[in-house]
């Protein structure tokens, strides 16, 4: 089982480096490279999230941080904003420390709602705060890279970094420890494990890669303003509900979650035009009724319907 | 002075309506134990269903929201029967599932209503709308002081309900004891599903006292999910009372904010207060009444 895992994982990168060879139209290769900064985003989350069971609903705070690190060393000092993709992610991962200590007193939803009131915090002071942000008129930048091969081999870059680095944490000491604690944090409490220190160590690396997603998107997509970058709708609740499509506290669950978003939102745009966000928010609210785990969490559930229905099939032939 | 005087007076009359949404949501949040996301996007289709009233049949909005309840009462017990209530008995690793269906909700609601209206920024203007009273030297909008007068009799009729009647009473029992409640003989499902539908309910009449001032459009919900949250933490939550009072802080605290910080501040200075009180006072206000 594990070395199928690791045949897996090999064969994905590789099929996913080997991509663009096949792949030449810009629109299949925009599609993937959103598809990447998606799962990095949601991979981020779901560390916090899924696995220490700490649910955010703040995250564009530190994805809007970093795309605005980015942002601003050009806006003020010229310098390229491919700077920002050191300095965006470190940005965010230094914002996190106050945002851990201020949030991290709190427990369930009053965590998530404090979360969600932070990151509004951030959105509205970011657009009020113009002569350094720009205020509503946001930030255009003018890329100096076009070919989308490269924005697509350093968006699997990145995401392959976050997803190891994410396993890495989640096998160690401290991934048991998160998981302890999201299961039951007063026994965690008791066995002397550090529950807020913990929390912070997940928080961390988690607002580190939403920084870098942030910082790739600006590079990226080139124009940033603050109802974008640290919209609670479109990117706070959309990491969540990423997560949530794909599997929760799994290693795949977010980027499967982010392909299913990204394609399926495409696909619902060219066929339903203006309903498109509609059909995705049934989906959502039926995946969150039905397979409460998401797909990937709940694959053996999937696999057991699909097997029983073929078993019932030839047994009534 | 008149400043501060006409300042503080907008804000007791803004504050009294955004209690009443939050009373919504307190009591939902008190009976099923969750944070109901979907609370705002509740208000925008109740002021849909009042503009429509007043676009397509030119029934004045405070009529209007006699229709919009009804309407509302149905769509949350619908709602909380068969999607939220399907989740109790559904095994899942977070448990703040339930949480994320009222934000799928939500989704679903907003864009059904953005599907069909656009995203257009609609007003009902009525023939008193620019129309103001004068106190001394202070102006009063006369569609505030209306929406003001109808919350606060709503504030007291629902009190009035919770405290004196049965079904009043057994809300009240389910959202201190649920297991206590059921052994007591109330029907705690049915009872939740009626709560989720009166909640939704208040989110209506609140939405359309308050549509005479603000332009309606559908994501104007975010807002008042946000207010609602922000006013029931500051009351304590499942307090009746103290959702009402929190209503007027925020009210006030939005309206100084407005004045003396900047327009462009306004809903910071709720968000601040809010996290200061999720932090030094978990209780709400009502924990200082207590002591």
């Amino acid at each position: 089982m594990k070395h199928k895992n690791i045949l897996l994982t090999v064969a994905f990168f590789l099929v996913a480096f080997l991509l663009p060879l096949f792949v030449k139209a810009p629109y299949q290769l925009h599609i993937l490279i959103l598809i990447f900064i998606w799962a990095i985003i949601g991979t981020s989350w779901n560390l916090l999230g899924g696995y220490a069971g700490q649910v955010s609903f703040g995250h564009a705070a530190f994805f809007g941080l970093g795309a605005y690190s980015a942002g601003l060393l050009t806006l003020h000092y010229g310098i390229s904003p491919w700077w920002g993709m050191a300095l965006g992610p470190v940005v965010a991962a230094l914002a996190s420390l106050p945002i851990g200590v201020i949030c991290f007193r709190l427990r369930g939803p009053y965590f998530a709602l404090a979360m969600l009131a932070l990151g509004e915090i951030f959105r509205i002071v970011f657009l009020n705060i113009a002569s350094f942000t720009n205020g509503a008129k946001g930030i255009l930048i003018m890329p100096a890279i076009t070919s989308k091969e490269l924005y697509y081999y350093i968006g699997l870059l990145a995401l392959a970094v976050t997803l190891l680095t994410t396993y890495a944490i989640v096998h160690s000491k401290i991934g048991y420890y998160l998981v302890s604690i999201r299961e039951d944090q007063d026994a965690a409490t008791s066995l002397g494990i550090p529950t807020t220190l913990y929390k912070n160590l997940a928080l961390l690396p988690s607002a580190f890669f939403t920084g870098l997603a942030g910082a790739l998107y600006m590079n990226y997509v080139a124009f940033i303003d603050p109802n974008i970058v640290f919209n609670l709708t479109n990117i706070s609740v959309m990491a969540i509900l990423v997560v949530m499509l794909g599997g929760v506290a799994t290693t795949w669950g977010p980027t499967v979650g982010a392909a299913l978003y990204i394609v399926l939102g495409e696909l619902f745009r060219t066929t339903l035009g203006s309903a498109n966000v509609l059909v995705f928010g049934v989906l959502v609210c039926l995946i969150i009724m039905f397979l409460p785990n998401g797909i990937v969490g709940e694959l053996d559930l999937i696999k057991r319907m699909v097997t029983r229905k073929k078993t019932s099939l030839s047994g009534g032939v | 002075m008149e400043l501060f005087g006409q300042t503080v007076i907008c804000g007791i009359l803004l504050g009294g309506m955004y209690a009443l949404i939050a009373i919504g949501m307190t009591l939902i949040m008190g009976v099923m134990k969750i944070v109901n996301l979907a609370h705002g996007a509740l208000v925008m289709v109740g002021m849909y269903v009042t503009y429509v009233c007043f676009s397509e049949f030119g029934i004045d909005p405070y009529l209007g929201m006699f229709i919009a309840m009804p309407v509302l009462f149905f769509i949350g017990c619908l709602i909380q029967k068969y999607m939220i209530n399907r989740l109790v008995e559904v095994d899942s690793i977070l448990p703040e599932n339930q949480v994320l269906l009222t934000v799928g909700i939500m989704l679903v609601l907003t864009e059904g209503i953005r599907v069909y209206f656009k995203s257009d920024y609609r007003s009902v203007i009525t023939s008193y709308s620019g129309n103001t009273a004068f106190l001394g030297d202070m102006s009063i909008s006369i569609p505030m002081l209306v929406g003001f007068l109808i919350a606060m009799a709503f504030t007291m009729l629902l009190h009035f309900f919770l405290t004196k009647t049965d079904l009043g009473k057994s809300i009240r029992a389910t959202s201190q004891d649920r297991d206590a409640a059921v052994y007591m003989g109330v029907n705690a499902s049915r009872i939740t599903m009626i709560t989720f539908g009166i909640g939704s309910a208040l989110a209506a009449a609140g939405g359309s006292l308050l549509l005479p001032l603000f332009y309606l459009f559908p994501d104007i919900g975010h807002l008042f999910t946000a207010k609602s949250f922000i006013i029931t933490i500051l009351g304590g939550m499942g307090s009746t009372m103290g959702a009402a009072f929190g209503g007027l802080i925020l009210g006030i605290a939005e309206s100084l904010g407005a004045t003396y910080i900047s327009m462009g501040y306004k809903d910071v200075v709720g968000l601040v207060i809010f996290i200061l009180v999720l932090l030094f006072l978990p209780g709400g206000f009502r924990s200082l009444v207590k002591r």
